[in-house]
């Protein structure tokens, strides 16, 4: 893990309200694993105070970070202003990461929304073409595409809520559909999941109901991003252990989905 | 001809090599830091607060940001004292710092056994005893609001303790002075104060909490006036040393709490943004008695002048 003063390669545009940023740090690309995240310091200011997490989206010429983000409030507003050259205070990474699969496992990556960032680093970092990569957005304005990103090439299926593009409906019902059409081999399944609660505790339940062992990647607030404050507990399912809570940071952000109390969320 | 100022503060019969502290409940068990920082730089570190039995902590969401600071409600989660002294004490007593203590129990009886833990372990320079948690039902606020329950919970553990004895007070009370005598007169070392400012916050969209425990404490810079004034007004009112804490962010914001009448601070929310606030804090603490003829940084404290 490393405390450093990064300087910003690009912060492009992706979509109407989404951005690229790329912060050079040859020691965090070569530490970072799909799943970590990094602290950053939106600005030296006292409002907004803390430092944000953002999952690690990638990794690009071995030296820089990319950190995908929505404009949803003050910080990320700020941070959508930075400009090429400037710099930002960041620490990482940070967290778990997730376990990655055998040779022969298949593995199945279900997004929703700004969840597709950890999982755009996972499926980089497979660069198998035996990965299905599923993605579940609102409307076709908020798609984001992998090649946008990154050069790969890997089964992308999306979902629209509104069914503005392609496939309408939920992501989760395409990995039922999956499931349904792949009995035989399910064995192998191996499901990697981030985005809306919603979307994960459906993807929990299917996960479960096929006995298919499943990842989430976990967003809480944070103070410290370091497992000192205990400012994101999130309730573990069972309780034979003296407290029920893990820490997101630390613990986490990566779980075994059938590890959370998922009616706690 | 500049020598190097004298950065050493006392607190009772502890000296520290310098006025900066991290304070309970931001800075761990001080390992976590230890790639980033080395804490045996600091004038001490106060470990994140200890009970008889581990305590799970408070539902979350457990922690919201605020303007200019943050609402917590953890709920004094922490391994226990037990644990705390086999896995954590022997890496913090290898530290060229003092390691103080800070205890939480759930009656006088409590806090009175927790001393008792500690008697005699070595590697351990002082206890701070923690009154005025805001987020947990027992203990905590009702105890810290209440003097003579205050003074009560200072003697009980002065009792069953060869260690200095620091009070951490609570802001959320009319008039802090009676809290501070209360427990000089029980016999403290010295008072810490202020702990958190109990506040909450409401998300207008969802009408829910923004914490699960409804209510949290406030810290950061948007606490720190209070503080002040707090600090000057305990300082007034006692003869023991008083320890500044609240929303300090660097060395102007810790030398503010020293004219104002603090022996020493404590560094809490800032180590959250930046684990090295505190030993930035000592640096500049040296370069700003170097700039303005300070010979010893203990000749600031309660320097306040008037305007007439």
């Amino acid at each position: 893990m490393f405390d450093q003063t990064l300087k910003i390669i690009f912060n492009e545009k992706i979509t109407s309200d989404t951005f690229l940023l790329g912060l050079r740090s040859p020691e965090i690309a070569a530490e970072s694993m799909p799943g970590q995240f990094a602290m950053i310091r939106i600005d030296n200011t006292i409002d907004p105070l803390l430092r944000r997490p953002f999952s690690i989206c990638g990794i690009r010429d071995k030296e820089t970070i990319l950190i995908l983000y929505r404009v949803l409030g003050k910080g990320t507003s700020i941070l959508s202003q930075k400009q090429e050259g400037e710099l930002m205070s960041v620490m990482g990474p940070l967290g778990n990461g997730f376990k990655l699969p055998d040779k022969d496992d298949k593995a199945i990556l279900i997004a929703g929304g700004m969840g597709v960032a950890p999982l755009f680093f996972l499926a980089w970092k497979l660069k198998s073409s035996s990965i299905e990569f599923m993605t579940g957005f609102k409307t076709s304005d908020e798609i984001i595409r992998p090649d946008r990103l990154n050069d790969l090439s890997i089964n992308f299926s999306i979902t629209t809520d509104d069914g503005s593009s392609d496939y309408k409906g939920f992501v989760t019902d395409l990995l039922e559909e999956y499931i349904a059409c792949h009995r035989e081999s399910s064995d192998s399944l191996r499901v990697y999941s981030c985005g809306p609660t919603s979307m994960l505790k459906k993807t929990a339940a299917i996960t479960a109901k096929n006995n298919i062992p499943c990842q989430v990647s976990l967003e809480t607030h944070m103070a410290c991003g370091l497992g000192a404050c205990q400012g994101c507990a999130v309730k573990i399912s069972g309780s034979e252990s003296l407290s029920p809570y893990r820490h997101v940071c630390q613990d986490g952000p990566v779980f075994s989905s059938c590890d959370i109390d998922w009616n706690s969320l | 001809m500049s020598s190097k100022p004298d950065l050493r503060t006392t607190l009772g019969p502890l000296e520290l090599k310098n006025p900066v502290m991290t304070a309970s409940g931001t800075f761990g068990y001080g390992s976590e830091y230890k790639s980033i920082m080395d804490p045996g730089l600091l004038g001490a570190i106060i470990v994140k607060g200890l009970s008889l039995k581990p305590m799970a902590g408070n539902p979350p969401p457990r922690i919201v940001e605020t303007p200019g600071g943050m609402l917590n409600a953890i709920g004094l989660a922490n391994i226990g004292i037990e644990e705390f002294l086999k896995t954590k004490l022997p890496w913090l007593r290898n530290l060229d710092t003092h390691v103080i203590v800070n205890i939480y129990g759930h009656s006088i009886n409590e806090y009175s056994e927790l001393a008792g833990v500690l008697k005699g372990v070595d590697g351990v320079s002082a206890v701070e005893v923690n009154i005025s948690c805001p987020n947990v039902d027992e203990g905590g606020l009702v105890f810290g609001k209440n003097p003579e329950i205050s003074g009560q919970v200072t003697e009980a553990v002065i009792r069953n303790t060869d260690k200095p004895v620091i009070v951490k007070l609570t802001p959320n009370v009319t008039d802090i002075t009676v809290l501070a005598k209360a427990v000089e007169r029980a016999g403290a070392t010295c008072l810490s104060l202020i702990n958190t400012l109990t506040g909450m916050a409401i998300d207008i969209d969802t009408r829910l909490p923004k914490l699960a425990n409804i209510t949290g404490g406030l810290s950061g810079p948007a606490i720190r006036p209070v503080a002040i004034h707090m600090v000057y007004q305990a300082a007034q009112a006692v003869k023991i040393p008083v320890i500044g804490i609240g929303g300090i962010m660097n060395y102007r914001d810790a030398i503010e709490f020293m004219i104002a009448g603090a022996s020493a601070v404590q560094v809490g929310t800032a180590n959250f943004i930046n684990p090295r606030t505190s030993l930035d804090i000592i640096q500049d603490i040296e370069k700003y008695c170097l700039e303005n003829g300070i010979d010893k940084i203990t000749d600031i404290i309660g320097s306040m002048k008037s305007y007439r």
